[in-house]
């Protein structure tokens, strides 16, 4: 009897420490990786067409202000961030956008950055976070608290394991949605 | 005054009236054109057009400075609010959201006419399938993504076609919703204005619009540091025109009022005074008639040089009233009227030099002077002799006369010094001929440095370009200056897609020729073909072909259309675009296509769309090429004409002459004086440009005169006629030196050398008059 109580007891005090897995810990967590490669697919589900749009690609992440996403399929193009500077290169053509100015669209940027690199404070800045599961599954939800990210993204739902992001969802103003799934590619 | 000196004095007073009338008529103005070649090439023609019309001349930029960046956001908004309204602005921009949406809807309204993409393959099924399938790919992308919205409507994508040809380049950063500086310091707007850049008045009176809205904006919001800052084309011609202005009247009195002075000291006699200055009255008149008769518009420089002429031509007074003063009017007229004659000549040789000139501005200096020199002798010697008639005598000079055939002595002892001088100078020359003359055309411009430095600052804010590469074609009418900028587009679209040009405008793309129309609309089919089209070409795509109604509707629509006509394009910031891209000449219509050049040696790149476009009569143009060409031609020609001028002195005075050893004589003191003076501008950092050499002439043509008093002397130069020489090389100096004063180039160069250098010709002369002859 005693045992179970003591067992009781342990498992009362286990229970807050594995509700102790909070956004705290899993920006900890993500804040340790150092950045890496990655293949990706994304798809967009549109009202309109009866199929998604796939495009896939690879990931690129350099702690703590580069990312670069480059689509393969279905049509090459090159996405690269580098502190606030957005570029998009695509058939030749080339688009350079200083996003410092803009905060709007840094904040919309950020949401993926800033769950790479761990910064709670830049994501809170713009987002309400919502944390579920463990830390072998978790799921961190982000809700714009600010109306001219709202008119972009009602709802990022970033999920993965431990440190690695598996995937984020982005659902639209609009209700169109886009998945994109994440694999990483063991690069160290 | 006797009958005929009445007569002779109511003869001069009518034609004064006439001069006067002429002038009151005249057109006088301060623009560019004074720089503009009289003759231009093509290619020159094409940067006339450019700076008279073009939208480059037309473009202000604004800065707003000072408060916050939400303060200047709303200053920046609230501007463009007003401005926007106003006719005197064809378009204002400043990074607003929705500020485009009215050129994107009537660039998506009239999509199958315009873009180049409409071919009959397109709407056939594999043509569909392929355009349709591109569209949905680019959902993929977050730039595609923006097209989403349309894609029921736009299936196959024409919006995307004309959007990608428009320059996405580097659009200027935005802070708190409009455009800003990179720091963020500033807001940024850019305005076109409706009047053309060679009109000043329009110029002027849109920047104080802009000016007076800001003050207004900026007081009704309490804010006490706003700062508006300006700058392009319009609001230089308007700062040169007005510095033009307030010269033409600051200097013109300054030398006036010192030559007075020195006139009243000589001539002690109100009345021998107002007498001294009826040939300078005449001349200055004269020579503006002559002008504004030759070329029917005066260029305020023109005017502007008046002090130089007032200086010069009150000469012939002051020789008349102090030689005359003791040996009697007759013996004026034989003794020395031959000589003045001879200096008169001479000058009338160095500028009539100028009159052949391909720059307006330097022919018309030269007319004007030339005709105000040789008027304001014809006076001295054919009217002031009736009119004065004896009367008051000016004050005897011969003191002075005797103290300077004195320092006569003293400067003589000063030869070999000054000779070893002049070899240095001559050395010094030599040793830097080759960096000598400025070689670009800027050092003719008044624009000051700090206007230039913010004009370059804005500039890189907003990421404008020099549009300094483009091509011309040209057309009978509009249609075929339209469907010449179509071809010459095609050829365009080989480079860009071979990365030679990173690329390029056309007015034909927001104007399609009228075949273009024909052809894409003749290339769209009928409703009951499209359908069955887009069924067969969407069989297995993720887009059904029952969701695309509105295609099929606004396709048929577009079958129905109307031409598109310059007329459809008002209201929206295109119908400004095509203007600026599509001149009216006398001859015809000009297309102009700039070109967008890679990064690296614009030559370069530029060769290869020479290249393309060989045989084909399209022009293609480096606007800062053909600037440095003219000026370069200009200083060539110049270079010429200064050799003629100098030839046509030489000859007039060894004809004269008649005797090597004078000829020297009175050519040695004038040769010195040129290389003293031009070597001491050099070393004293003066950037010489193409004015100074037109005032090495001037030296020769003006230090001639008296030279050529000591050389008549032959013998004794008394002590009054060396007095009579000194104030007229004084007021001679004072007129050219009041140029020196001038922030007007050109009025500037000619002052610093001709006013130093009238002096020393004189010293000079005096210094090396030949033994025999020397006092």
């Amino acid at each position: 009897m005693k045992r179970f109580f003591a067992g009781l007891l342990l498992l009362a005090l286990a229970l807050p420490a594995s509700a102790a897995f909070d956004v705290g810990q899993l920006m900890n967590d993500l804040a340790r990786n150092p950045g890496g490669k990655a293949k990706f697919v994304e798809k967009k589900f549109i009202a309109l067409l009866d199929k998604p749009v796939v495009s896939t690609g690879e990931l690129s992440y350099n702690a703590p202000d580069r990312l670069e996403k480059r689509t393969l399929t279905p049509k090459p193009e090159t996405l690269r961030l580098d502190r606030e500077t957005l570029s998009i290169e695509r058939e030749r053509q080339k688009l350079t956008i200083n996003l410092g100015n803009q905060p709007e669209a840094l904040a919309f940027v950020d949401s993926l950055r800033g769950t790479l690199t761990g910064n709670r404070a830049a994501l809170e800045k713009s987002y309400l976070l919502h944390l579920s599961g463990t830390p072998d599954k978790w799921v961190l939800t982000l809700l714009p608290s600010d109306e001219k990210i709202a008119a972009f993204v009602q709802r990022i739902v970033v999920a993965g394991n431990r440190n690695q992001i598996r995937s984020i969802e982005y659902l639209q103003a609009d209700g169109d949605r886009s998945l994109m799934l994440i694999e990483a590619l063991d690069a160290r | 005054m006797t009958r005929d000196g009445k007569r002779t004095f109511l003869l001069w007073l009518l034609a004064m009236l006439a001069g006067a009338a002429i002038v009151w008529n005249s057109r006088f103005t301060a623009d560019m054109s004074f720089f503009l070649p009289a003759r231009p090439t093509a290619e020159q023609q094409v940067l006339v057009d450019q700076l008279k019309e073009g939208a480059v001349a037309r473009l202000l930029m604004v800065a707003i400075e000072g408060s916050d960046a939400t303060q200047r956001a709303a200053q920046s908004r609230e501007l463009r609010g007003r401005l926007g309204k106003m006719p005197e602005f064809a378009a204002v921009q400043n990074g607003e959201a929705g500020s485009l949406d009215a050129d994107r809807d009537f660039l998506f309204r009239h999509r199958y006419l315009l873009s180049p993409a409409v071919t009959p393959e397109r709407f056939t099924v594999d043509g569909l399938r392929t355009a349709i399938s591109d569209s949905i790919d680019r959902l993929a992308s977050p730039a595609g993504m923006m097209l989403k919205p349309m894609l029921a409507r736009d299936p196959s994508g024409e919006l995307f076609e004309l959007l990608r040809q428009l320059n996405p380049g580097a659009q200027p950063n935005t802070r708190a919703g409009v455009w800003a500086s990179p720091d963020g310091e500033r807001a940024l707007l850019l305005l076109q204005t409706r009047a053309q850049g060679a009109d000043t008045d329009g110029q002027e009176a849109a920047i104080a619009t802009v000016r007076a809205e800001f003050a207004a904006i900026a007081a009704a919001a309490g804010i006490a540091d706003a700062r508006l800052q300006l700058s392009g084309p319009g609001l230089f011609a308007v700062k040169s025109r007005a510095t033009i202005k307030s010269e033409v009247t600051r200097l013109s009195a300054i030398g006036t009022l010192a030559i007075i002075t020195v006139l009243f000291f000589v001539y002690r006699s109100l009345r021998l005074l107002t007498l001294g200055l009826l040939p300078v009255l005449s001349g200055a008149l004269a020579g503006v008639v002559a002008v504004s008769l030759a070329y029917g518009t005066v260029f305020g420089i023109t005017v502007g040089f008046g002090s130089a002429l007032i200086g010069e031509a009150v000469d012939y007074s002051i020789y008349y009233f102090v030689q005359s003063g003791r040996s009697g009017v007759a013996a004026w007229k034989t003794r020395f009227w031959p000589t003045i004659r001879l200096g008169v000549l001479t000058s009338v040789c160095g500028f009539g030099a100028l009159l052949f000139s391909g720059f307006p501005g330097l022919a018309q200096l030269g007319l004007y002077a030339l005709t105000g020199i040789a008027t304001a002798a014809i006076v001295t010697r054919f009217v002031l002799p009736r009119v004065a008639d004896g009367g008051a005598k000016p004050r005897d000079l011969s003191r002075i006369g005797t103290a300077l055939q004195n320092a006569m002595a003293i400067l003589r002892r000063l030869r070999w010094p000054t000779l070893a001088l002049a070899l240095a100078a001559t050395t010094y020359l030599a040793l830097h001929h080759d960096r000598l003359w400025s070689p670009n055309l800027s050092v003719l411009s008044s624009v000051s440095r700090a206007d230039a430095e913010l004009d370059t600052a804005l500039r890189a804010d907003l990421g404008t370009s020099d549009s300094r590469f483009m091509v011309v074609v040209r057309g009978a009418d509009r249609e075929a200056a339209l469907q010449a900028a179509e071809r010459a587009g095609q050829t365009l679209d080989r480079l860009l897609a071979n990365g030679s040009i990173d690329g390029y405008d056309s007015p034909a793309r927001f104007l399609p020729s009228s075949a273009a129309q024909a052809a894409r609309r003749a290339s769209l089919p009928a409703a009951e073909e499209l359908r069955p089209r887009l069924q067969a070409a969407l069989a297995d795509s993720p887009l059904a072909a029952g969701k695309l109604e509105g295609f099929i509707a606004d396709v048929a629509a577009a079958r129905q259309a109307p031409d598109l006509e310059r007329a459809s394009l008002d209201g929206s910031g295109l119908g400004l675009a095509v203007d600026a891209l599509l001149l009216q000449r006398p001859d015809g219509w000009s297309a102009v296509l700039p070109l967008r050049l890679p990064a690296g040696d614009p030559a370069v790149a530029s060769i290869a769309v020479r290249q393309a476009l060989a045989g084909s009569g399209a022009l293609v143009i480096d606007l800062k090429g053909e600037f440095n060409q003219l000026y370069n031609d200009y200083l060539h020609e110049a270079v010429l004409l200064a050799l003629a001028g100098l030839a046509a002195i030489v000859a007039l005075l060894a004809i004269t002459l008649r005797s090597t050893r004078r000829l020297a004589a009175v050519l040695l003191p004038l040769v010195l004086a040129v290389l003293l003076v031009i070597a001491a501008l050099h070393l004293g950092g003066e950037r010489l440009h193409l004015l100074h050499l037109v005032g090495m002439l001037l030296i020769v043509a003006v230090g001639s005169n008296y030279a050529l008093f000591f050389d008549r002397a032959a013998g004794q130069l008394e002590a009054d006629t060396l007095a009579s020489m000194a104030v007229a090389n004084l007021t001679t100096a004072i007129g050219f030196g009041t140029l020196g004063l001038s922030q007007v180039p050109v009025l500037h160069a000619i002052g610093v050398t001709v006013g130093p250098g009238a002096v020393l010709a004189l010293l000079l002369a005096a210094m090396f008059v030949p033994r025999e002859t020397a006092a």
